[in-house]
């Protein structure tokens, strides 16, 4: 066992699905440079020494390097890409939604595009276009499956999990949440280092994970989110309110045995997302929770998420714009209490 | 844009030094294409066959010289306009025409339809009907080849409207870079959709882009089928040598259409004229017939027999199965 970031954990099993598999390389902009940084993030720093001409640097062009790893998918490859925002997913978007998520069902089945796509996201004083929630742009995408890591134990298991799998895959990670070091570090980081086992593991990408168990109330939160709502949990049960925190992590597909199995023992659900409200992922799961466990309800569905405007800069506002401990706490209470 | 490009002398050399047999199966490819598309345009227009289509008669040179000089695990990319590609790379007329009517014997089950025809058993990924998007995909195809040290190579399709997209820059960008197996084959007919290239580009000559990038571009008369087939002999030696990408620009038109029911009122009379006048399979008639060993005869034997098979899959595709209803949500995770 070792103590590990995320970043240290991406490394890790990317460099031991590099080791398993011949098939598998990485390609992305700045992510083997000598003297770079190993990505915009540090996940891949080191790697380009210890697996010559698997870690391929690309021009800046995301829509191109995305076909060009779908292309490589096709033929028998397990690219890794990345985009160091996941902003720039625009961009790559006609790849992954017309081609990536595609091909499989208008072949008939024949063609296989086992690619995995990482994406940073998150607000964190970098202005509007470094820091939007991307996730809900894919989750409604058939073809694709979406997951959002927020410990570390998970990114690695939900990566090589990831790589082995014959579909693409959607990684989300959050800035906050990598533990990068030295210049790259982050602001405002969270502590989501985990305790790393040292045989291989895999993580499945199509369950949520009980973080936190309680009785009064269910939160629904992922990445950032779901750190905050455990903090959240920890201040209400010294009010007396038992909450059960849950780690959303699949997106694409949702876990409704284990969010079902919490609804039905609590009646009452919380969703925390960061993103804007309208047209989010709450939305869909809150949907969800009403066709497979309405009866169980005892209130309406709440959700906490953020404003409807693109992501400010100034902290003030930036920190306004992402819900926040204070207001997970306030909302579980008034719907306890209601 | 002129359509007089000066002979090939490569072209000269193969209709005299190739096989008879040889140069009978591309006049049967060619032939094959029109027949198929013009009995596809019949089925469309009548109201049996489903859907859309995008057609390529006229541009029939392009696709048989390029995919006869690839071989069979080599793979192609396609467009929208895609069934002469795919005819041209092998794919079956049965498994065309089920496709066509949606069916589950399709080759791609009925879930991709015209635009989407393929078959990865026979080398051909399912057309990508987004303009330039195959692009991209086709550079990572060949790189695929060059990581796993395989000897294949990619010619991937493209119209002369792909040229102004982001996804042409980026991929061909690449493909230079990393000295990719891939044939970047541009079927110039001269307009995207009803627009004339004129109006889209400040130097209409597509070939030119290659030496912005650092590689080699050549612009083919892409209506002699040989003149087609010698250039892209020579383009994939290269890429197969390590010596990728090539551009070739293949100077075509499209004597139908840009899809369904499309009167073509934007192409000017001489200039369809003039084209018709060019029309790669009468001009392969008449290349085999300055040989001395082929008859008119032979000919109408190769064109009977093509109308016979397309006949008799017709018959069959109009009573192949359909899809249950089941099949809607299969195929979609492998």
């Amino acid at each position: 066992m070792k103590r590990q970031g995320i970043a240290e954990a991406l490394r890790d099993g990317i460099a031991e699905e590099m080791t398993r598999d011949p098939s598998v390389f990485c390609i992305g902009e700045d992510i083997g440079v000598p003297g770079g940084w190993g990505g915009a993030f540090t996940v891949t720093l080191g790697l380009a020494e210890k697996f010559p001409g698997r870690i391929i640097d690309t021009p800046i062009a995301e829509l191109g390097f995305t076909g060009v790893a779908v292309g490589a998918a096709m033929m028998g490859m397990r690219p890794i890409a990345d985009v160091q925002y996941g902003d720039f997913l625009f961009l790559a978007s006609d790849q992954l939604i017309n081609n990536a998520a595609k091909l499989r069902y208008m072949s008939g089945g024949t063609v296989k595009v086992p690619l995995v796509m990482r994406a940073p996201i998150g607000a964190t004083g970098r202005g509007s276009q470094h820091a939007q929630s991307m996730e809900r742009y894919f989750t409604g995408v058939p073809g694709l499956k979406v997951v959002a890591v927020s410990t570390a134990y998970d990114a690695k298991g939900m990566l090589k999990a990831a790589v082995r799998d014959d579909n693409p895959v959607m990684i989300f990670e959050h800035k906050l949440l990598y533990g990068s070091k030295g210049a790259r570090a982050e602001p405002g980081a969270v502590d989501a280092t985990s305790e790393i086992p040292d045989d291989d593991y895999v993580v499945p990408l199509d369950r949520a994970v009980v973080r936190r168990e309680g009785t009064h109330v269910t939160i629904l939160g992922w990445l950032l989110m779901a750190h905050f709502a455990q903090a959240a949990a920890a201040q209400l049960a010294a009010e007396g309110i038992e909450a059960e925190v849950i780690d959303v992590r699949s997106l694409s597909p949702i876990d409704y045995e284990t969010i079902g199995a919490s609804v039905r023992k609590t009646g009452r659900v919380v969703i925390v997302e960061e993103g804007p409200k309208t047209g989010g992922v709450s939305a869909e799961i809150a949907a969800g929770i009403m066709e497979h466990c309405a009866d169980s309800l005892q209130a309406p569905v709440t959700r906490v998420a953020s404003a409807d405007v693109p992501v400010p800069f100034t902290p003030i506002l930036e920190n306004a714009y992402r819900p926040d401990v204070p207001r997970i706490v306030a909302a579980v209470r008034q719907l306890v209490g209601s | 844009m002129n359509p007089t490009l000066s002979p090939s002398p490569a072209a000269a050399a193969l209709l005299r030094g190739s096989d008879r047999n040889i140069l009978l199966g591309l006049y049967e490819k060619l032939v094959l294409i029109r027949e198929f598309e013009e009995r596809v345009k019949f089925l469309f227009l009548e109201g049996t066959m489903p859907g859309t289509i995008h057609q390529c008669q006229g541009q029939e040179a392009t696709a048989v010289g390029v995919c006869a000089a690839l071989r069979s695990d080599d793979f192609i990319t396609s467009t929208f306009r895609g069934h002469g590609h795919a005819l041209a790379k092998g794919l079956g007329v049965q498994e065309m025409l089920d496709e066509l009517f949606g069916a589950s014997t399709g080759c791609c089950k009925g879930k991709g339809g015209s635009m989407h025809m393929g078959n990865m058993d026979r080398g051909m990924v399912p057309g990508i009907a987004i303009v330039a998007g195959g692009i991209p995909l086709a550079a990572g195809m060949a790189l695929a080849f060059k990581l796993q040290q395989r000897p294949q190579v990619v010619a991937c399709f493209f119209g002369d409207g792909a040229v102004a997209e982001g996804a042409f820059h980026e991929g061909v960008n690449m493909a230079a870079l990393w000295n990719l197996p891939v044939v970047l084959v541009c079927e110039n007919n001269l307009y995207g959709a009803s627009t004339r290239i004129d109006k889209v580009m400040k130097n209409p000559c597509v070939a030119d882009r290659a030496a912005a990038y650092g590689f080699r571009g050549e612009t083919v008369d892409g209506n002699d089928v040989l003149a087609v087939l010698a250039a892209a002999q020579r383009a994939v030696a290269e890429c197969r040598a390590g010596q990728g990408p090539v551009l070739l620009e293949l100077l075509t038109y499209r004597r139908t259409g840009h899809s369904r029911r499309d009167a073509c009122h934007y192409q000017p009379k001489d200039e369809r004229e003039a084209w018709f006048a060019r029309d790669p399979i009468e001009r392969f008639a008449a290349q085999l017939a300055e040989r001395g060993d082929v008859t008119p005869a032979d000919l109408a034997a190769i064109r009977a027999r093509v109308e016979q098979q397309i006949a008799a899959a017709v018959a069959v595709a109009q009573r192949a199965p359909q899809p249950t209803l089941a099949d809607l949500t299969t195929d979609v995770y492998a």
